[in-house]
């Protein structure tokens, strides 16, 4: 206890890779720090997006940081396809590989998928379900602030102090202060719990948004599919979170106060944490997978120009997923000693979760049957999904059972299997999502063309990288090794992943320099529904007012906005524009966020006086929320009447 | 959000923004249920692993741990007062059964706190066995959430001293009763399963 980093050892010296890392991020905040002085934006950044509480910023937030994450944790991707491109490469020391592919894994699955996900949850889902916000607007950016500090802390560990090293699983006695006494491991504990909390928040906000803040007639099962994927998946947060929560807790405690929870010298069991990860950790996949299932649910019917086929099955199968997902956790150690029977019930509930997912499948290609297909790139990067996550699909079923995966467990093969599922299961989503509601969020579309190089780039590269992987894993290399020896029969397979990286990387640059080019030059003459949409939240403008709808829309049916068009409901009377009432917004979640990491980098360095100082800060917070009266501001009939002008012609 | 007032409901559900505030933290509750389920499942793993150290005949003392629940138990009977008074509109009454619940759960507090300086001079610390980790883990947790409800209901207190008994005061209270209700039924789990069942197995 209280031997925790001392001032000398803060910054992280002697690496060239890490200096330049360094070097980057100095010259990077300077510049960030200059501009907005230059251009005089301090004052607009803080009134309109450090303290704002609308839904659609915030999204726009999570986007952003989803974004940026997306560019780090594919950058380690590159360095160990670099790494492995041929036998005895020296390029990373061991050590240094260590600590690139456990960030790796977390940042793509806690600080890339999920707030990506939760980006377009907050944009989207109080859109199609004719709400004016979320039901919690603060709250909503207090969680963002907890993810943002929760990545940020994790980011800084590489050049203050060490980077996490056990792996995005973080075994433990790996773990552990015996195994790994920098810390590293200190990041990964707090960092996730702080960013978790957030998560957690969001969950709670969107149950009760969707529950609560339906317009009239939209009943649940009238909800899009985004939206039914969404609610359940913010089920699964609220019955998941809270179990990494205290493992999380007990890993700090073991790590900083010297606890057995999960250390065997004092009699814990290491196995728990295992356990205990993968209870949060296999119905996570699922919280990141459903919305994304919901995603080309919209898309699919939108571009085909018809209702969903098998709407309720839908339904049924995503709440199948969410009861399954809690129940197969122990299928990720089937080696680790359960003994047979234990086993077995465990790969028929992994098996099962085929059939639900099978489902889905199968209606998606009955929704597009006889129907008028356009083939925009939203539509590509769905069509893509289908046959790459069956590929994922099919290879879990292999590893769902437990005695042939005494042969694959931990190998590359297992690693092909997640990025065959995750990277279409989510990826392409955000993609597909990015490129269909991005006139939504912007008020202009991306550049069709520029986004074919993306598709194709991105496709190529992806099955490049990780088809070989299948096959060197059932060659007998298993994951995480730095390096190798020659005469393997690997070099050809991993030197074909590499090159698919380079591709892959060339790819995700061909989105960056859509998104520049887009700003830049597209035409601003959207109209509010460029894809002829079939749901609410193209019944408004884009990009969205601040208020989303003048007047609350009424639903008779699914398919809410294509009725209103084939009905020609979808004007406005001028006479029945009221006030619209709007949150006012708040410091407060910023100032949460900012406590939350100095709370946790004290935490972190073992300096537990300073951090106990500090951590009466939060509690100054909610009181400062507690005694906050302010009951937001009416934005008046004149003001609405000459935005909904601007858009719609005269009313 | 404003909105419609329903006269018909209670105070606390009459507006759309309390019943939303109030199913929220419902389902707050639901994460802490699985919170709590999470710590007591750890305990019951790792609660014979003394290794030489205390055992929990050792440590618990039933007069004291009886004393402790009667504390608790009583608090939330008299915070369920402060909610009769509230629906009766008394705004004296509020304020006295919500300081009376106050000083009862900082009594439970102070009360544990001694009892985990007499197990740490015992020897008993949560360095010492995997027993002793999950033990003080899973009663510190709950002992922070009565610590952290004694402060919140204070703010409360203040404010509805100075603003009286509105749609807003009327739901806060509402609401931390809710979780001072909670924190009962997760001693009462406490209780049984780790003192009860530690004392006599």
């Amino acid at each position: 206890m209280g031997n925790g980093i001392k001032f000398s050892e803060i910054l992280v010296t002697g690496d060239p890779l890490i200096l330049a890392s360094q070097i980057a991020i100095l010259l990077t905040s300077i510049a960030i720090v200059a501009g907005l002085t230059y251009f005089n934006k301090w004052s607009w950044l803080w009134r309109e997006w450090l303290t704002t509480v609308d839904h659609k910023k915030i999204g726009i937030m999570y986007i952003i940081a989803g974004v940026v994450m997306f560019f780090r944790g594919g950058m380690d991707g590159l360095m160990m396809r670099a790494q492995t491109s041929q036998p005895g490469l020296e390029i990373l020391s061991s050590q240094h590989y260590n600590e690139v592919f456990t960030a790796h894994g977390v940042i793509m699955i806690l600080f890339m998928a999920m707030p990506l996900l939760i980006g377009l949850m907050n944009v989207i889902i109080p859109l199609q379900i004719g709400a004016r916000d979320v039901a919690f607007p603060q709250l909503n950016a207090l969680s963002f602030w907890l993810f943002f500090s929760g990545a940020m802390l994790f980011n800084i560990a590489f050049v203050i102090g060490g980077a996490p090293d056990a792996g995005w699983t973080s075994y433990f006695p790996l773990a552990g202060k015996e195994f790994t006494p920098n810390v590293g491991n200190n990041y990964y504990a707090i960092s996730l719990q702080i960013a978790g909390i957030g998560t957690l928040m969001s969950g709670i906000n969107f149950i009760v948004t969707i529950l609560k803040m339906r317009t009239k007639g939209m009943t649940l099962m009238r909800m899009p599919m985004f939206t039914w994927t969404s609610f359940i998946a913010s089920i699964i947060i609220v019955a998941a979170f809270p179990i990494f929560t205290v493992a999380l807790g007990y890993m700090a405690l073991d790590r900083i106060f010297g606890t057995h929870i999960f250390t065997i010298s004092g009699g814990g069991e290491p196995m728990h944490w295992a356990n205990l990860f993968w209870l949060w950790g296999h119905p996570e996949v699922y919280i990141v997978a459903l919305p994304a299932f919901g995603i080309f649910s919209e898309i699919i019917a939108t571009h085909s120009r018809k209702n969903l086929y098998g709407y309720s099955s839908m339904v049924i199968s995503i709440v199948g997923i969410a009861i399954l997902s809690m129940l197969v956790w122990v299928h990720h150690f089937y080696t680790m000693g359960s003994g047979p029977v234990v086993n077995s019930v465990f790969s028929i509930t992994t098996m099962l979760i085929a059939v639900p997912t099978g489902m889905k499948i199968f209606n998606w290609l009955f929704t597009m049957r006889k129907g008028r297909i356009q083939m925009t790139n939203a539509m590509l990067w769905s069509l893509a999904f289908i046959p790459t996550f069956t590929i994922g699909g099919v290879t879990g079923v292999m590893l769902a059972m437990a005695a042939a995966d005494y042969q694959y467990h931990n190998t590359m093969f297992l690693v092909a299997h997640f990025h065959y599922v995750l990277i279409p299961g989510v990826v392409f989503a955000v993609f597909a999502a990015l490129y269909y509601w991005w006139p939504k969020m912007f008020g202009f579309t991306l550049n069709e063309k520029i986004g074919r190089w993306h598709f194709w780039l991105f496709n190529i590269g992806f099955n490049m990288t990780f088809m070989p992987m299948f096959f060197l894993g059932l060659k007998g290399m298993s994951r995480r090794m730095f390096t190798y020896q020659e005469g393997l029969g690997w070099e050809p397979l991993l030197l074909v992943s590499f090159a698919g990286s380079l591709i892959l990387a060339a790819g995700f640059a061909a989105f960056c320099y859509n998104i520049y080019w887009s700003f830049r030059y597209a035409s601003r003459d959207v109209s509010n529904d460029p894809w002829d949409g079939r749901t609410l939240e193209w019944a408004t403008a884009s990009p969205v007012q601040h208020y989303n709808f003048a007047k609350l829309p009424e639903v008779t049916g699914i398919d809410a906005y294509w009725k209103m068009k084939k009905e020609g409901t979808t004007g406005l009377i001028k006479e029945e524009i009221e006030p619209v009432h709007m949150p006012s917004n708040s410091g407060i979640p910023f100032f949460m966020g900012v406590v939350f990491t100095i709370v946790g980098l004290f935490l972190v360095f073992e300096w537990l006086i300073p951090a106990l100082i500090a951590s009466f800060l939060i509690f100054v917070g909610l009181i400062m929320r507690s005694f906050d009266y302010d009951d937001g501001y009416y934005v008046g009939v004149d003001e609405v009447t000459k935005t909904e002008q601007s858009w719609r012609g005269d009313l | 959000m404003a909105g419609t007032v329903d006269k018909s409901l209670p105070m606390e559900y009459q507006t759309q923004q309390s019943q939303m505030n109030i199913l929220g933290f419902w389902v707050f509750l639901g994460a802490e249920i699985v919170l709590f389920a999470t710590l007591f499942a750890t305990y019951f793993v790792l609660q014979d692993r003394t290794v030489g150290g205390p055992t929990a005949q050792d440590m618990f003392v039933l007069r004291d741990v009886l004393i402790l629940t009667f504390i608790l138990l009583t608090s939330s009977f008299t915070c369920g007062l402060a909610i009769h008074e509230m629906r009766r509109n008394n705004e004296n009454g509020v304020l006295l059964w919500l300081a009376v619940t106050m000083v009862l759960g900082m009594a439970f507090i102070g009360m544990e706190v001694f009892e985990f300086i007499h197990y740490v001079d015992m020897g008993a610390t949560m360095q010492t066995s995997a027993f002793l980790s999950s033990l003080y883990a899973l009663l510190g947790t709950h002992g922070l959430h009565v610590t952290l409800g004694v402060g919140w209901m204070l703010a409360i207190i203040l404010q509805v001293y100075r603003r009286g008994l509105t749609h807003v005061t009327t739901r806060k209270i509402f609401i931390v009763s809710l979780y001072w209700h909670f924190l009962d039924v997760v001693w009462i789990f406490i209780f049984t399963f780790v003192y009860i069942q530690g004392m006599v197995m």
